[in-house]
């Protein structure tokens, strides 16, 4: 049984979901007002989609065509109408719908950002489990200073010494795109040919690197904690191994925090790897996001964020699912 | 007569700590016979469990065993390496801990970890282990022992879970078990219903226990022989009627006369003056001297050896109170 619901586990889960489902509605409701409210701030966007030389008029025909001449109440209205019905709005620069824009582009951070964050994790957990069980080592000093320098570098910078190093010193990897790319049942991947392994290493990296640190300290703290505990001595006097001491009866106990901060910062890595997707033009939705900034393109911008919030809400609910399983004393209500 | 099991000679086991060296555990010696029940008493910080820890040399830094032979079955287990050590663990000596609620672990069921043991000492097969479980916790007095294998602890109350200690100790078939407090985090009726179902199982198995308790009425019960500690030192050992009856040392009486009874109410509660020192700062002499009527300046001066008083008692005093007094 992987749910440890009571009696009626079944029942009990649909009913959770159903009730997160709400929830959710709740949450991107709430978001697509913040959103909508912010857009109407930041300038008007009919200057992004004419030419420099337009007349007055084609300014007005332009604004009515966008829907731009309506109270601010009967542009979200119409935004809602449409939402709910599955359209998402058209980019004012590609004049696409705003959702295929991104789409097209989330296989490309999604596969930078799995392919970091398990970087990040498969590092991370036992360099943390090591490091916790045996606080006083001097290799587990090292492991936590080197953490610190982890998480205190900024992304920015690190890209950019990746790149002097290993692109322009050695010439050793590529600096930017992806590469090739085979396609899988619609999606375009990198990490299928060699070309494009070569090509996501160093985005990877860089954007691995916080997040490792992060996933280090929390295994580590979580450790501390959790060797100390009656059952881990106790474990020891019936004579396990240390392994299975460490990574059965010890990171089971340790997991809540890590899974925590995994799911949020694989939320935060694929809704903002904005950076380094720049640095390494990386054709992903960050850079989408960053580019319909400039260019003002706020259906996009509108739709992405939402999107994001949609990413977090799910991974939310997964993380609390996950909980369950890896602790029987927490249950889904 | 009886074979020896389990011989401790000199045991010294030290915490160095910030505030100075803990001598925990300071030259304590006794035996074990097989298939006898020695209790270990003394107040709170007397060393007690830290002995029972350095039988299965779980003691860690700042701790550390200085000193002393652990002989079990001719074996000197202070000699063993960490991987031997891990057949003696659960195989050859079992324990239970003090308090059930937190000595097992959370996230696994009942069942998962009574098999854990099986699987790390016998070579059965995973039926052949079910049913082992199974007839333990039904040893252990688990009804609906089945079902009960895929419960988790939370499901169980702190009796039930103690129970489930014993059946892990137990379910090896180690020869020696190591009861730490067993019964002192739970309510007192479950007490007395665990401390018989240990001394059975230990009794129908043949295993010996060492039953580390502060509580002389427990140990009147259960224990064949008795050794009191204080301050890390052995300052009386004997046999439990001998040592119940007529204590040569002044701290063993004052535990003794600190039991309250129930056919004696128009005595006062007797109580031993003063508080265990600070083990920290025990220079020469007896460490008991402050607190002890029959003091002189001797105790001051010169730390009393372990020596026999009476026919199988020995005790660590310069002045034991004899028979008649006791």
């Amino acid at each position: 049984m992987p749910f440890h619901l009571s009696n009626d586990g079944t029942t009990a889960l649909l009913g959770y979901t159903i009730k997160r489902l709400l929830q959710m509605m709740l949450v991107l409701f709430a978001v697509s007002v913040i959103v909508f409210l912010m857009m109407s701030f930041t300038g008007d966007p009919v200057f992004m989609v004419i030419p420099i030389d337009s007349t007055t008029a084609e300014i007005e025909q332009a604004r009515r065509l966008l829907g731009l001449d309506r109270s601010l109440l009967s542009q979200y209205w119409i935004f809602l109408t449409n939402l709910l019905q599955g359209d998402f709005g058209r980019s004012y620069v590609f004049r696409q719908p705003a959702m295929d824009l991104i789409l097209e582009r989330l296989p490309a951070t999604i596969e930078m950002v799995l392919v970091a964050i398990t970087l990040a994790t498969v590092v991370a957990v036992p360099l943390g489990v090591f490091a916790g069980a045996n606080p006083n080592r001097p290799v587990s000093r090292g492991i936590m200073a080197g953490s610190l320098l982890g998480i205190s570098l900024p992304g920015f910078w690190v890209g950019m010494m990746l790149i002097f190093f290993f692109s322009v010193r050695y010439q050793f990897l590529p600096s930017s795109g992806r590469g090739e790319t085979m396609e899988v049942m619609g999606l375009r991947l990198s990490v299928l040919t060699r070309d494009g392994w070569s090509h996501i290493i160093l985005p990877a990296v860089t954007l691995a690197l916080a997040t490792l640190a992060i996933i280090l300290r929390i295994t580590r703290a979580g450790m501390m904690e959790v060797m100390r505990q009656d059952y881990i001595r106790f474990a020891r006097a019936k004579g396990a191994s240390r392994r299975h001491i460490l990574f059965a009866h010890g990171l089971k106990n340790a997991l809540i925090p890590v899974v925590t901060i995994f799911g949020l910062q694989l939320g935060d890595l694929i809704a903002f790897a904005t950076i380094t997707e720049t640095i390494f033009a990386w054709p992903g939705t960050g850079k989408l996001l960053i580019d319909s900034i400039y260019r003002g393109d706020r259906p996009v911008i509108v739709v992405y964020l939402m999107l994001t919030a949609f990413i977090f809400v799910a991974i939310n609910f997964i993380v609390d699912i996950v909980y369950t399983l890896i602790d029987p004393r927490i249950t889904v209500k | 007569m009886s074979e020896t099991l389990l011989d401790i000679r000199g045991l010294k086991t030290h915490f160095h700590t910030f505030g100075g060296l803990v001598k925990a555990v300071d030259g304590v010696s006794f035996q074990v016979d097989k298939g006898e029940v020695v209790g270990l008493v003394g107040e709170s910080g007397g060393g007690k469990s830290v002995i029972g820890f350095s039988i299965l040399r779980l003691i860690d830094p700042p701790g550390r065993i200085e000193a002393g032979e652990i002989i079990f079955d001719g074996e000197d287990l202070t000699k063993k390496s960490e991987e031997e050590l891990r057949t003696v663990r659960g195989g050859e000596i079992a324990m239970v801990f003090q308090d059930p609620m937190t000595s097992l672990n959370p996230v696994y069921t009942i069942g998962r970890q009574m098999d854990e043991m099986l699987q790390l000492h016998t070579d059965l097969d995973a039926s052949a282990r079910r049913k082992r479980c199974i007839r333990m916790l039904e040893d252990v007095g688990i009804s609906e022992a089945e079902s009960r294998l895929d419960a988790y602890p939370h499901q169980f109350s702190g009796g039930m879970r103690q129970r489930v200690v014993i059946a892990i100790a137990l379910l090896a078939g180690s020869r020696l078990i190591i009861a730490d407090e067993p019964t002192t985090a739970l309510d007192v009726t479950v007490q007395s219903q665990i401390l018989k179902l240990m001394r059975r199982q230990i009794a129908e198995r043949g295993a010996a226990m060492i039953l580390v308790t502060h509580d002389l009425a427990i140990v009147s019960e259960m224990a064949d022989r008795v050794v009191v500690l204080y301050c890390g030192k052995v300052v009386e050992r004997g046999r439990t009627e001998d040592v119940i009856s007529h204590p040569a040392h002044p701290y063993t009486r004052g535990l003794l006369d600190s039991i309250p009874r129930i056919a004696d109410r128009q005595r006062r509660l007797q109580q031993i003056p003063g508080m265990v020192p600070d083990i920290r700062k025990l220079g020469e002499g007896c460490s008991f001297r402050d607190r002890c009527s029959r003091a002189q300046p001797l105790c001051a001066e010169k730390t009393p050896e372990l020596l026999p008083v009476r026919h199988s008692l020995d005790a660590a005093c310069h002045y034991p109170l004899n028979e008649a007094e006791a």
